[in-house]
């Protein structure tokens, strides 16, 4: 079962919510709510479900929707009407006091402008969550210091938000949200603030960390690449709804609809294929026991002017062009192994992403291997196949 | 006229069957009043004028600014009227204290409800442009002649400031530190204590010194009523047109605003120049 769960969940900002919500239930559109009664559709019938350690991805233009979808997770805004599910505990039944216990130990959040104390110094900011909860100062503290060093800020306790750079801010943004150890981290914009650099940098940071403590993430951002770059899955919304769910491939691959193909028509494919979409076969492979002979025969049935050698488990070894092949056999006679006749090619790893695999390919114009991490042959991709993939002309399946 | 008529009526009223609430109300207040009158006057203008000295130092680490402060203070003796200028701080402190006691909750609330706020805006203006002198008269037929409806008087001429500014304070907090109390589980009460009143600290002293200084306003109107104290004196010059005698009280009066002024502002200073100096 999935540790969120959200379940026909609406919101309308207006005094008379409940009276708009059955216009919007019979079937009218936002901008016509607006016109007709002054309400304005926040959520419109949201269904969603978020697994435990995955990275969530929202995404969608301004005014979409998804900072009140963020929102209604923790109910900082109360949904008009449906159910937000978190582990077996139903968050929109929980009573006020509930709630609040209920987002101590359940709910980090990370805000577009940081949002700290200015008048706390970076450990009380970051203990802050842990002071809310009662524990005692040095208890907190301890574990304050034990995240400011996680995110790269120890020495920097004593010092106040306003001396601080924006991504040192938001650092501190960061351990405060995981200072109390919950299993949910909330992120709207984190890193829209920032300028790119420092953003990207902030991504590698959440990457990491996101490595080692597998929290489910839900992730606000209006930016493409940092969706793609980020997100296990991505949602796409316009309008309230959410219009399409899926990893960056597959929405890639098969937008839901013109609007979401506007929406991804900014996207550059080098930075989100991967390898591994775009591994072929490669036309011929031979043992490096074989000998040059039955090599140049598989050769020459295939029609390839080139084979990828490798040793009995599978490991790549090099490859060997038909024509020296040929030419050695002239020359000298017969040859027992392939060894002499290796020529190395660097190997491409399947995680990479196309614009990291470019450069290799400056070397050579043969396909180059695709090679697992102990160095089994997975299969090649050849130049043309991965420059018609940048160029968005060839869609992986 | 009928609504004059009908005010009075109502005063009557109040007085017929609260006057023991009153009479009550009338005991704190003097009792609290007399606290402060005891402090003052008990300790020589020596001791006041160090402790001030010392305060202006801790509050502003400017060794000029807190010789001023013990400066100003001295003036009050050199001028002759050490004793009245006591008992008229007395008064002030007491009025800006109680103006806290009865501010602070209201701004809180008006900052919470915009409701309540369009309630009590109104009521403030209203209270900001009536003649003070008015509000000399139902003191005076509540309370009688004497220092506790001098002080009542003061205290509602002088509130307001507190209630606008508390209100003001809270709603200045940004929108997304709040959100981030909220976000990880603050109570209203944590939310209050440790993000809302802290972050409107500013605008708290600044309301504060607003308050002081019509305190300190009032207190020669006060005086017509029973307020001892410099007041008196300035009204004393007026009655026998002894205009020397005004003034050198008007000058004492000078001394303790710009006294009070400047360590108010230094404490307001004091508390931001902590986490607003960039480094
Ligand atoms: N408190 C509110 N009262 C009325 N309308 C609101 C309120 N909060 C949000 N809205 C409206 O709800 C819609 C969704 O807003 P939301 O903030 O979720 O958008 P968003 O996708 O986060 O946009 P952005 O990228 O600009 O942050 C918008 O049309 C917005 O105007
Ligand atoms: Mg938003």
């Amino acid at each position: 079962m999935s540790f969120i769960r959200v379940e026909n969940l609406y919101k309308i900002f207006g005094p008379k919510a409940t009276q708009a919500l059955e216009e919007v239930q019979g079937g009218i559109d936002k901008d016509t709510l607006f016109q007709k009664t002054r309400h304005v559709l926040g959520l419109n019938r949201i269904n969603l479900e978020v697994e435990q350690g995955e990275f969530f991805v929202i995404m969608g233009l301004s005014g979409s929707g998804k900072s009140t979808l963020l929102r209604v997770l923790n109910r900082l805004i109360e949904p008009t009407a449906g159910r937000v599910l978190v582990g077996d505990t139903e968050v929109t039944a929980l009573s006020r006091k509930e709630l609040l216990r209920f987002r101590q130990d359940t709910f980090g959040m990370v805000f577009q402008h940081f949002a700290l104390l200015p008048h706390y110094n970076i450990l009380r900011n970051v203990t802050f969550p842990l002071e809310l909860k009662g524990l005692p100062r040095k208890e907190r503290e301890e574990q304050g210091m034990v995240w400011l060093e996680r995110v790269g800020l120890s020495g920097y306790e004593k010092h106040y938000p306003a001396q601080l750079s924006g991504g040192q801010k938001q650092r501190v943004g960061l351990a405060r949200a995981l200072c109390a150890n919950p299993p949910i981290l909330l992120m709207d914009e984190a890193f829209s603030a920032l300028d790119p650099l420092i953003r990207k940098e902030m991504q590698d940071e959440l990457l990491r960390l996101q490595q080692e403590l597998k929290k489910t993430i839900v992730f606000v951002t209006h930016d493409l690449d940092e969706a793609m770059r980020l997100g296990d899955r991505i949602a796409i919304m316009r309008d309230g709804a959410v219009v399409q769910v899926g990893t960056a491939e597959e929405i890639l691959a098969r937008p839901a609809d013109d609007y979401v193909a506007a929406f991804l028509s900014g996207v550059n494919p080098a930075k989100i294929y991967k390898v591994e979409e775009l591994v072929q076969e490669p036309v011929t492979v031979v043992l490096e026991r074989e000998g040059p002979r039955a090599a140049l025969r598989k050769m020459g049935q295939a029609g390839a002017v080139n084979a990828y050698v490798v040793n009995r488990s599978g490991f790549f070894r090099g490859m060997v062009r038909a024509e020296k092949l040929a030419e050695a056999l002239k020359t000298q006679g017969e040859k027992s192994g392939l060894e002499g006749f290796l020529e190395p090619l660097s190997g491409l790893s399947p995680g990479q992403t196309l614009e990291e695999a470019l450069p290799l390919f400056s070397e050579t114009a043969v396909p180059l291997p695709v090679l697992d991490e102990q160095g089994r042959l997975l299969g090649v991709v050849s130049r043309g196949r991965l420059i018609a993939a940048m160029a968005g002309r060839y869609v992986p399946q | 006229m009928d609504l004059a008529e009908a005010i009075n009526a109502f005063v009557r009223w109040l007085v017929q069957n609260y006057g023991e609430t009153f009479e009550a109300i009338s005991q704190g207040l003097l009792g609290f009043l007399l606290f402060f009158e005891g402090l003052l006057r008990g300790l020589s203008w020596f001791w006041v004028a160090g402790l001030v000295l010392l305060a202006g130092w801790w509050l502003s680490r400017r060794l000029v600014f807190a010789l001023g402060m013990g400066l100003g203070v001295w003036l009050i003796e050199a001028l002759g009227l050490w004793d009245k200028g006591m008992q008229t701080l007395a008064l002030v402190l007491a009025a800006v204290a109680v103006s806290v006691v009865i501010g602070l909750p209201l701004g809180i609330l008006m900052g919470r409800s915009d409701r309540f706020r369009g309630f009590m805006l109104p009521i403030l203006d209203a209270m900001q442009t009536m003649p003070s002198f008015v509000y000399l008269i139902p003191a005076l037929l509540l309370f009688g002649l004497g220092k506790v409806p001098a002080l009542i008087a003061t205290v509602i001429y002088a509130v307001p400031p507190m209630i606008r500014l508390t209100d003001l304070g809270l709603r200045m907090v940004q929108r997304e530190v709040l959100e981030a109390a909220d976000a990880f589980g603050a109570t209203s009460r944590q939310r209050l204590l440790k993000v809302e009143l802290p972050l409107a600290l500013p605008n708290l002293l600044a309301g504060l010194n607003q308050t002081t200084m019509m305190a300190l306003a009032m207190v020669v109107i006060a005086s017509m009523i029973g307020a001892r104290g410099l007041g008196e004196e300035v009204l004393l010059g007026i009655q026998r047109l002894d205009v020397g005698r005004g003034a050198v009280a008007g000058l004492a009066i000078v001394a303790l605003a710009i006294v009070l002024d400047r360590l108010i502002q230094a404490a307001g200073q004091r508390a931001v120049k902590r986490y607003r100096e960039e480094r």
